[in-house]
């Protein structure tokens, strides 16, 4: 029997699906091992409490509320450091993170003010006795090395995902705690946040990813693959390393090796030849559907359903079906 | 400034991957090995901060056996100053206790930047930065797409999961180095020349326990193979119906 602390990961006190994705795993883990506690800690400004509901729904016995009005922005230092301070009261086998921006910020601080070990973009996780045995993809996905941590307590970061939210109906007690350092102090200060977009869906949210190559010909086709996103709703726009080199699209939305690694339910890869390196952002997508005019891209290799053609017209007319589809639901 | 850049051997990504017969790492036989692509970036924002302030030096540290001895003659054919290796029998996948190595040779350096690419394609981890300067007990900048550094303080831009976010810091400071920069650049002949005289010390690495081992490497599952379901727009309705029906994503 062992508990296990959660990072519960929220932007603007509101959870993000990682929290979910984190908090399900970390219940997983602890039901293994006969059924210990999972603790999950959140931290925002005053009101982020209220997420407490949804953590217990997805498997926390407790939720630690950390609330303070300095936190309106993600603070690591103070995040970092109120999760050890939590850690070291004990009985902890895992402290489990999502391998996201703020997950990749926090884990090694963790690790390194508590001196244990930490494994990142984990896939699959377990405890073997003295050990947590640990699955990850390396080599830009091409290679998958299971790991063996040897030690009582270890930092766990979870790939986006790759654990699936689960709902288990339990109540959630709430306790609150301070933060463990004065977010006034912290050396790192955000000065400006620009968001992305009102409304945005992010990529590693989306259920869904429309995302388009040079075959689209020029950065104002784009709007067609914006379009096709609108008709499922739950759509984000992604691009490949061609077109946000050619300034297309931001460098934020591009998908691959040096970008975004994304595994959604449904992925449509537009007018993309299917270079390694995008593959490597995109191949543990559920599906993954490819239109591009060559027969022969390499995309159509990995792509569940491909049509030969051209995206231009073909994009429009898949747009009115899906729009039909999702009305006739 | 006095900068080090922390740098990783790492194969080209591009390579088509066989697993050794130990089935504990990957078969190296035939790759092509270089700086790692996020970590040549850093090699090149370092360079470019010195050549724009004036004075400096730029130390280039790497971790493992003998064979990064080839990866920071690069660097230093790049225009690093000087390099150190703090030298192991194997690259160790635990990123605590290479961090743990670091920061006890760059604790009495006097550093003023340290800058690691945001991480190495060969484990994608992205733990040894953050981690170097959580034990250095300094300012951390993850994933940094700008820098400036100016009076004593650095300014950095990092694109975030649908946001941007512009943060400030004083140094010393551990920056780690997205793309978004400069592209690095190519070692000219004389740099190739010059990089042979330049200092390359060797010490032994102070890793501590390591209690991250590899217990085995597998070729990840084929997806099964593509399927082409038709010509244009007279494929759609099929593969609507394929969406509803088989991938049930619609």
């Amino acid at each position: 029997m062992a508990n296990v602390l959660v990072f519960a990961e929220t932007r603007a006190n509101a959870l993000r699906k990682v929290a979910l994705e984190t908090v399900s795993a970390a219940r997983a883990l602890a039901d293994s091992t006969g059924g210990g506690e999972v603790h999950a800690l959140v931290a925002g400004t005053p009101g982020v409490a209220s997420v407490a509901e949804q953590l217990g729904q997805h498997g926390a016995d407790v939720v630690i509320a950390v609330e303070h009005p300095g936190l309106a922005n993600f603070d690591r230092e103070v995040v970092a450091s109120t999760l050890a301070a939590r850690a070291k009261s004990g009985g902890y086998r895992g402290i489990l993170i999502g391998f996201s921006a703020q997950g990749r910020d926090i884990g090694p601080r963790i690790a390194a003010k508590l001196d244990v070990p930490i494994v990142t973009d984990i896939v699959e996780v377990s405890v073997a006795g003295d050990a947590i045995i640990v699955k990850h993809p390396a080599y830009a996905n091409k290679v998958i090395v299971t790991l063996e941590v040897n030690a009582p307590l270890a930092v766990l970061s979870i790939r986006p995902s790759a654990f699936a939210p689960k709902v288990v109906a339990r109540t959630a007690r709430t306790e609150t705690m301070a933060p463990a350092s004065d977010p006034s102090a912290s050396k790192v200060v955000v000065k400006e946040v620009i968001e992305g977009g009102k409304g945005k869906l992010d990529l590693g949210e989306a259920p869904v990813i429309i995302a388009g190559g040079r075959g689209l010909k020029a950065p104002e086709n784009f709007k067609l693959a914006e379009d096709l996103a609108a008709a499922f709703g739950n759509a984000a726009v992604g691009a490949t390393r061609a077109v946000t080199d050619e300034g297309w699209r931001p460098h934020s939305d591009q998908i691959g090796q040096t970008g975004r690694q994304v595994s959604p339910q449904l992925y449509v890869a537009v007018g993309i030849s299917g270079a390694i390196q995008h593959l490597a952002g995109m191949r543990s997508s559920k599906t993954i559907v490819a239109i591009n005019k060559d027969k022969d891209a390499p995309i159509f290799k990995v792509a569940d359903y491909g049509i030969v053609g051209d995206v231009l017209e073909v994009l429009p007319v898949l747009t009115q079906a899906v729009r039909e589809a999702k009305a006739g639901h | 400034m006095k900068i080090a850049v922390c740098i990783k051997r790492t194969p080209d990504s591009e390579s088509r991957f066989r697993i050794a017969a130990s089935a504990t790492s990957i078969d190296e036989a035939g790759l092509k090995f270089d700086i790692d692509d996020f970590a040549s970036y850093a090699v090149e924002v370092a360079l470019q901060l010195n050549e724009k302030q004036g004075p400096g030096e730029t130390v280039a540290i790497a971790v493992g056996p003998d064979v990064v001895q080839e990866t920071l003659r690069k660097a230093m054919s790049m225009g690093v100053d000087r390099a150190v290796q703090l030298k192991t029998d194997v690259m160790p996948y635990d990123g605590l206790a290479v961090a743990k190595a670091l920061a006890a040779e760059l604790k009495a350096g006097g550093f003023d930047l340290i800058l690691f690419g945001k991480h190495a394609f060969d484990t994608s981890a992205g733990i040894v930065g953050t981690a170097t300067a959580e034990l250095l007990g300094v300012s951390c900048v993850t994933a940094a797409t700008k820098l400036d550094i100016a009076n004593g303080r650095g300014t950095a831009r990092r694109e975030l999961e649908g946001v941007a976010e512009i943060v400030e810091f004083p140094l010393p400071a551990v920056v780690t180095i997205d793309e978004g920069f400069a592209r690095p650049r190519y070692p000219s002949l004389k740099g190739i020349m010059s990089a042979k005289k330049k200092p390359l010390e060797t010490k032994p690495a102070q890793l501590g326990d390591v209690r991250v081992k590899v217990k085995s490497m597998a070729l990840p599952p084929d997806r099964p193979p593509g399927r082409i379901i038709g010509d244009g727009v007279a494929a759609v309705p099929e593969l609507v119906r394929l969406l509803q029906t088989e991938a049930k994503v619609l």
